[in-house]
């Protein structure tokens, strides 16, 4: 059993993962960060690798991309960054990318330092089931890494099944059809959405991510799921002066155990 | 060997649709709509019209004597410059704006480099009267100018791409990431045959009457439907696409595709994609993308925004890989010559990307004698900036 379902089978409400990207805002800023936020409290950890064109994301995270990859962050540099991080922290820890630079890194070579250095998981938004089943799978899963994939308000119920048999690890629940970034809506239909899918009792656990900014809305998103996502609201915060020093304080204002203004 | 789409969105390894979730259903829908469209003779009756009646097909097939006397050969210009709106775009998105209605999408984006996608999207939503949005990049609004006044007074909103080289792939971007916030009202009209499948196999039906109409042209001119040669230039392969289409399994007809070298394929400043690029995934399909060893997409460079794309569609990779057609590429300055030559000989400005076609004539040779078809895939006026700029005219 991997890290990410022994933390599922502990900790059923209100899981906190928060997202950042590797290489920003300085170069080597990405193992630090992850042992800040473990201590700070987050349950575990979602690592971006920075793409050229990333077609699924909004401003922010576009932005700390641009820059990563203009310190100098690449995938090989990344996974030497990573050689210490079992050391550092030990919550569960995927990586978030899009799909060229795995394939340019080569897909047997990805899993397998995945595997090397203690990365739990993988999320790759333009990676379609079709192509994850036919020449990806097996791969992945003889490196013990888990693949997450995405569902969004418009995937149909049959999908959802078939994700959730494919999935081992958790599902993604998009809050709506979106780039990252937006800020979260609750309408009725949302909350219908998140209803319907809470309903279908998935084998998988879910976590909710897109627009889950701050308490409210990662409370919210904790009545329908596990737990949420925290992304761009975070790589906002890296922005500033000294972050290492505002870590604690935002997540411990995310989970509630503090009131931030 | 098969040039087309298989059942599951590949040409040979190249294709697929590697988006992410967000634009699945509006994939699925697309594949559907579209086939149920193509196979209904209503929507073939109203295609055939409105290229007829609003296009001005058939483009004529127009035998350029002094051009062919100055290389020895018979060259033939496939006229999609005389094109509403001035070249080959408008035949794909009249076929889109149909298959749109038939969507039930009120709200239409696109991305455009040279301008022409983005004319030929925008005349068409006032010929429907469907709201529209174009993606451009920043540099490409500046140097084709007139084609976002055109698009503007056809009611669409112009919008600038300011991220990466502010050209046609971060326009794509920008076009993608609308999409997938708005996936519910909005057709996207992707303007090349890139894309995730079905939009490759799909664009380039589209452009197909493009080759189709040739070869009863050429039968009724020279009393065969098979040239020896067939040329076209290469941005994401639109026009090449068309223009090749028909000829596929005519192995006796040589295809060349030609590609924007800019300053030159070692300057650093080119968009020569099949000398310089590898195996990757961008825009949705796998196909051949310039790119760093870290797969990070490179920005191209080329003097004309049409063909400024780090990428090719998947079909033409395909034709690459399997050698049935052949890739080459043309300067800057090579392209602009050929313009200026056409231009003296036959009195036609071209478009600064089909330029780049022609230039590749000079590098041929020619026993006398062979038929030579090249598509004159759009007209130059939008180009007349840089063409002032350049000749100090
Ligand atoms: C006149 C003309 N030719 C060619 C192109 C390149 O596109 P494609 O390779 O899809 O034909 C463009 C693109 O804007 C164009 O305007």
């Amino acid at each position: 059993m991997n890290r990410i379902s022994q933390l599922f089978n502990q900790k059923k409400t209100s899981v906190l993962s928060i997202f950042f990207t590797a290489g920003y805002p300085g170069l080597h800023s990405t193992v630090d960060i992850a042992e800040a936020l473990e201590k700070a409290g987050a349950d575990f950890l979602e690592i971006g690798i920075p793409y050229s064109d990333p077609l699924a994301d909004g401003p922010v995270i576009q932005n700390s991309s641009q820059k990563a990859i203009a310190n100098g962050m690449t995938v090989k540099l990344l996974f030497e960054q990573l050689k210490d991080l079992r050391k550092r922290v030990s919550v569960p820890v995927l990586l978030m990318g899009y799909v060229n630079p795995v394939l340019q890194y080569g897909v047997e070579r990805f899993c397998a330092s995945c595997a090397e250095v203690g990365v739990d998981g993988v999320i790759v938004p333009d990676l379609p089931m079709y192509e994850y089943e036919e020449m990806y799978r097996t791969c992945f899963e003889k490196n013990h890494v888990s693949n997450i994939f995405l569902i969004t308000p418009h995937t149909s119920e049959e999908r959802i099944k078939k994700i959730d048999e494919l999935s081992n690890g958790f599902i993604y629940l998009l809050s709506s059809s979106s780039t990252t970034g937006k800020s979260l809506s609750v309408s009725a239909t949302t909350e219908d959405y998140f209803a319907r899918i809470k309903n279908m009792n998935l084998q998988n656990p879910t976590m909710i991510g897109f627009g889950i900014s701050d308490h409210t809305s990662f409370s919210k998103a904790s009545e329908y799921a596990n737990g949420a996502i925290v992304g761009s609201a975070f790589v906002r915060l890296l922005d500033s002066e000294n972050y290492m020093e505002k870590i604690p304080e935002f997540v411990k204002g995310i989970k509630g155990e503090i009131s931030v203004s | 060997m098969s040039y087309h789409v298989n059942e599951n969105g590949y040409f040979g390894s190249f294709g697929g649709a590697y988006i992410p979730e967000m634009l699945y259903p509006n994939i699925e829908e697309l594949k559907r709509v579209y086939s149920q469209m193509i196979s209904d003779p209503a929507f073939t009756a109203e295609y055939t019209q409105l290229l007829r009646d609003y296009v001005g097909r058939p483009s004529p097939l127009y035998l350029a004597e002094r051009l062919s006397q100055k290389y020895g050969a018979s060259i033939y210009l496939k006229r999609e410059d005389l094109n509403h709106t001035g070249a080959h775009k408008i035949n794909n998105t009249v076929g889109q704006i149909l298959l749109a209605e038939r969507l039930g999408k009120k709200r239409i984006i696109a991305e455009t480099g040279a301008g022409q996608h983005g004319v030929a999207t925008a005349t068409v939503c006032a010929l429907k009267g469907l709201e529209c949005v174009v993606y451009m990049g920043e540099v490409d609004i500046e140097r084709q100018a007139p084609n976002v006044a055109r698009m503007k007074m056809m009611g669409a909103t112009v919008i600038p791409a300011t991220s990466g080289s502010k050209t046609l792939k971060d326009a794509t971007n920008e076009a993608l990431r609308d999409w997938i916030n708005n996936p519910a009202d909005t057709h996207y009209i992707i303007g090349s045959v890139v894309g995730p499948h079905p939009y490759p196999d799909m664009v380039a039906r589209f452009q197909s009457i493009i080759s189709e109409e040739t070869k009863w042209q050429l039968k009724e001119k020279t009393g065969s439907t098979e040239p020896d040669y067939v040329l076209a230039c290469v941005g994401g392969g639109s026009n090449a696409m068309g223009m090749f289409y028909h000829f596929l399994d005519d192995a006796n007809v040589r295809l060349i595709a030609v590609e924007a070298a800019g300053k030159g394929v070692d300057s650093g400043e080119t968009a020569a994609t099949t000398l310089l690029g590898k195996e990757g995934v961008l825009h949705g399909s796998r196909s051949i993308v310039m790119q760093t060893e870290d797969g990070q997409v490179v920005e191209p460079y080329s003097i004309s925004a049409g063909l400024d794309y780090p990428g090719i569609g998947p079909q033409h990779a395909h034709l690459y890989a399997s050698k049935r057609a052949q890739y080459v590429s043309i300067t800057d300055d090579e392209a602009m010559e050929a313009a200026l030559l056409l231009t003296q000989l036959e009195g036609i400005i071209p478009a600064i990307e089909s330029a780049h076609a022609f230039a590749y004539l000079d590098k041929m040779q020619f026993k006398g004698g062979e038929t030579v078809v090249v598509c004159l895939s759009g007209r130059g006026d939008k180009d007349l900036n840089t063409y002032m700029k350049y000749f100090g005219l």
